[in-house]
């Protein structure tokens, strides 16, 4: 997911060629006060008028609690977002308001259903309501972890080695899957270490995080080359899966490969390899 | 006996087409040899006379004094009415509208042009217009003496008195090093009369050496030749422009699928941004293939240099040193040979490098629907760029891709009809934007194989459309009636011709 300025017309005119797998245009942190209503009215115009292909379209707003963030969900739900990203996300009540928002939205449109809600953790009482959180709503499709805000709300400063984070990191991947949605990373901003970067992005996918935000398009090769699956583990996932139809033909309830039992979350795993090289592109849905 | 053969009889000594013997000490026998010469003394020697067509290279880039020097020189002298055929012009030639204004210099050839210069030019500064050719077609024009040089005055690092001339200098003095000087050698072959200026005064012999003595009238020693800041840049450093690095990319992936990255093969790159990312990409590919390249040829850049140096292209064949890594590299490495525009790009010549040139990736201002390419005339009708040897390699090379983006803000790159015809569209194999490859229809197999490699393949059309489809239909520019410009095609006809721009009333 890369992070676009909703104020900067020339990123967000093509940011979608470098191939990131969704996009996340920020009403919040990256404007000033002074350009709440031009990002605003440029962010709308550009869902609405951009082909930006099969690009997940997430939409930043602010707080609900500030004068900006209702005119933001009817800007951008007008506009057809595919997800609203809610900013500072403490408590579940706080998503059941955005979804009225949405809801009231929506019905004026007549397209009940159509937004989806990303929530973004970034305090110490976010981390410990997560699960509410990511079960808040059927709307909700992901969780993600805001790091500088954490920290800052932890009273302590962030480390190349992320120590302050193992906790939340861990807590938002389990509510997360413990929800059944998804989960992602903080961002990285130094753009000149990339070593470091893809350090951390091993890391946070041995963690069980879905995904990696990022500010700049030379980040996502590393993602994509860290979150691809490898060559064998494909090989072996599509052996699996054939194994799961022969079983199917033949009408047994049992999956074995190679005269060996499969179980539950080896099927799982293999199912999920084969979704993640589909979606990077390394395998296509003819080749299955 | 002599007598009857009817063949002259000297005694020893005293034929006075063989030097006499002497024993005056070497150093001081090269101090008094003839050639060198004050600025002034070359010019009346040379024998110059106003309407006459004096020459100079451009491997100094934007850091050339040569040019202004001589000039202002012609002009105190009070020469009028003569022809500058220089192998480009960049921005630190803006003095010359003076020149012109004041009828010193009344018509101009040239590779291209820059700034302040151009921009007079392009507003209708000249009454004769200024003949672009592109680097091997302003070679072979003067081998052909369509384009006659009666004076060049060539700058090199370093000299000897006698006149063997270099883009370098081994010397301790060295100021002014631009490495290869394979624009100037053909000048120094072909002209009437040629001056070198340097600023490093070696002694003899100063070898090897770009420009022998055989061809050199005159040495002038002079302060400086050129600026060395400006000259070139030291080491290159890697873009950090995302839609450089995309394009880059892409342009590898193109190169790498293209059925020509075969070991042994060849390739020529530019100097931009995206051209050097390209290097990096294609030099990864080939370690991973345990493949190596034959040569490399054009313009050498310190990326071509770490790749000779490790093994990964066998020769390096360079016109023109990009930075000072690859100049270094020609007085270091002994399979870094410079060679003469018409050994690099001439099209007359079969044994010109070009030829032989597997794959080229250029650059371009414009595209246009069927490939034509303008690398000159910006869109706003300015002149902003120079020919360069785009025509040549692109016509000559196995393979040619020019990398573009779809947009340069708001202008777009990819249009119906470019502004001036460059590069015709039957030498442009594959276009590279970072919305797209659009490959050219005379090259279906290309297509076929970039295709199956994943890469995504448009129709040029595509690309116009999409560009129109976001910024809109541009205004027609305003030009007017006047021809500031010709274009020569790279076997000497007439291309096109570049108008005036009236931008008075806009």
């Amino acid at each position: 997911m890369m992070f676009v300025p909703g104020n900067n017309p020339s990123m967000m005119q093509d940011a979608y060629i470098y191939g990131p797998d969704s996009i996340m245009l920020d009403l919040e942190d990256s404007v000033t006060m002074a350009e709440k209503d031009a990002a605003r009215v440029l962010v709308h115009n550009a869902l609405k008028t951009i082909d930006y292909g099969k690009t997940e379209m997430v939409v930043r707003i602010n707080p609900l609690s500030s004068p900006y963030g209702k005119k933001d969900v009817e800007a951008v739900v007008s506009a057809g977002v595919d997800v609203i990203r809610m900013p500072k996300t403490e408590t579940a009540e706080e998503v059941k308001e955005l979804e009225a928002e949405i809801i009231r939205v929506e019905e004026k449109l007549g397209c009940v259903g159509r937004t989806q809600i990303m929530a973004a953790i970034e305090s110490a009482l976010g981390v410990v309501n997560a699960y509410a959180i990511a079960t808040a709503s059927k709307r909700m499709m992901g969780i993600a972890l805001g790091a500088e805000d954490y920290t800052a709300s932890l009273k302590t400063p962030r480390t190349p080695e992320g120590t302050e984070l193992l906790l939340a990191r861990e807590t938002i991947v389990v509510a997360a899957r413990a929800a059944g949605i998804n989960c992602f990373d903080t961002v990285f901003s130094n753009l000149n270490d990339m070593d470091a970067f893809r350090r951390e992005v091993e890391a946070i996918k041995a963690l069980g995080f879905d995904g990696k935000s990022i500010i700049n398009p030379r980040q996502i090769e590393v993602v994509n080359e860290v979150f691809a699956p490898k060559a064998k583990d494909i090989e072996k996932a599509k052996l699996i899966l054939a194994a799961i139809k022969e079983a199917e033909q033949k009408g047994s309830g049992v999956v074995s490969l190679n005269g060996k039992m499969v179980d539950k979350p080896v099927v799982m795993r293999a199912q999920h390899t084969i979704e993640l090289a589909l979606a990077s592109g390394i395998i296509t849905e003819e080749e299955l | 006996m002599a007598k009857e053969l009817n063949v002259p009889v000297y005694e020893v000594g005293k034929n006075p087409n063989v030097r006499a013997k002497v024993s005056t000490p070497r150093p001081e026998l090269q101090k008094q040899a003839s050639k060198v010469v004050t600025l002034e003394e070359a010019i009346r020697k040379t024998g110059l006379k106003d309407g006459m067509t004096i020459s100079f290279h451009h491997h100094f880039r934007g850091g050339d004094k040569v040019v202004n020097l001589v000039v202002d020189k012609l002009a105190e002298m009070g020469f009028k009415n003569l022809h500058l055929a220089a192998s480009s012009l960049a921005d630190v030639h803006r003095p010359l509208i003076e020149h012109i204004k004041n009828g010193v210099i009344t018509k101009i050839s040239t590779s291209g042009m820059r700034g302040a210069l151009a921009d007079a030019v392009s507003r209708g500064l000249m009454e004769t217009p200024v003949n672009f050719r592109s680097h091997g077609g302003r070679a072979l024009a003067i081998k052909k003496g369509e384009l006659h040089i009666d004076v060049a005055f060539l700058g090199a690092s370093s000299c000897d008195p006698l006149g063997n001339a270099s883009g370098y200098s081994r010397s301790e003095n060295a100021k002014s090093i631009c490495g290869s000087l394979g624009y100037a050698m053909v000048d120094a072959q072909f002209a009437d009369k040629v001056v070198i200026l340097t600023d490093d005064l070696v002694t003899y012999p100063n070898t090897p050496n770009a420009i022998s003595e055989r061809n050199v009238d005159y040495v002038v020693e002079v302060e400086s030749v050129g600026d060395p800041s400006k000259i070139s840049s030291g080491a290159i450093r890697d873009t950090k422009n995302p839609r450089d690095i995309l394009l880059a990319q892409t342009a590898a992936k193109v190169v790498i699928n293209s059925g020509y990255f075969e070991d042994g093969f060849s390739i020529q790159t530019g100097s931009g941004g995206a051209s050097l990312a390209v290097t990096k990409f294609i030099r990864e590919k080939m370690i991973e293939k345990g493949i190596k390249a034959k040569f490399a040829l054009g313009g050498i850049t310190s990326h071509m240099v770490k790749m000779h140096e490790e093994g990964l292209i066998e020769k390096l064949l360079d016109v023109q040193s990009f930075d000072m890594v690859a100049a270094e590299s020609l007085k270091n490495n002994r399979f870094h040979k410079q060679v003469c525009a018409n050994e690099y790009a001439s099209a007359e010549e079969l044994g010109s490098a070009i030829h032989w040139l597997d794959m080229v990736i250029l650059s371009a201002l414009e595209v246009d629907v069927n490939f034509n390419v303008n690398v000159l005339v910006g869109s706003d009708g300015i002149i902003r760029g120079a020919i360069g040897g785009h025509p040549d390699t692109a016509a000559a090379s196995a393979l040619s891709i020019v990398v573009c983006p779809m947009l340069r803000g708001r202008i777009p790159c990819v249009v119906d009809e470019v502004t001036t015809y460059i590069t015709p569209g039957d030498g442009v194999d594959v276009i590279v934007t970072d919305f797209g490859v659009a490959v050219n229809p005379r090259r279906p197999e290309i297509a076929e194989r970039l295709k199956a490699a994943g890469l995504n393949i448009v129709d040029i059309t595509y690309l116009r459309d999409k560009a129109k489809s976001i910024i809109g239909e541009p205004a027609a520019l305003p030009f007017g009636d006047k021809v500031v410009g010709v274009v020569y095609n790279r076997d000497g006809s007439v291309l096109d011709v570049i108008k005036n721009i009236d931008d008075t009333n806009v």
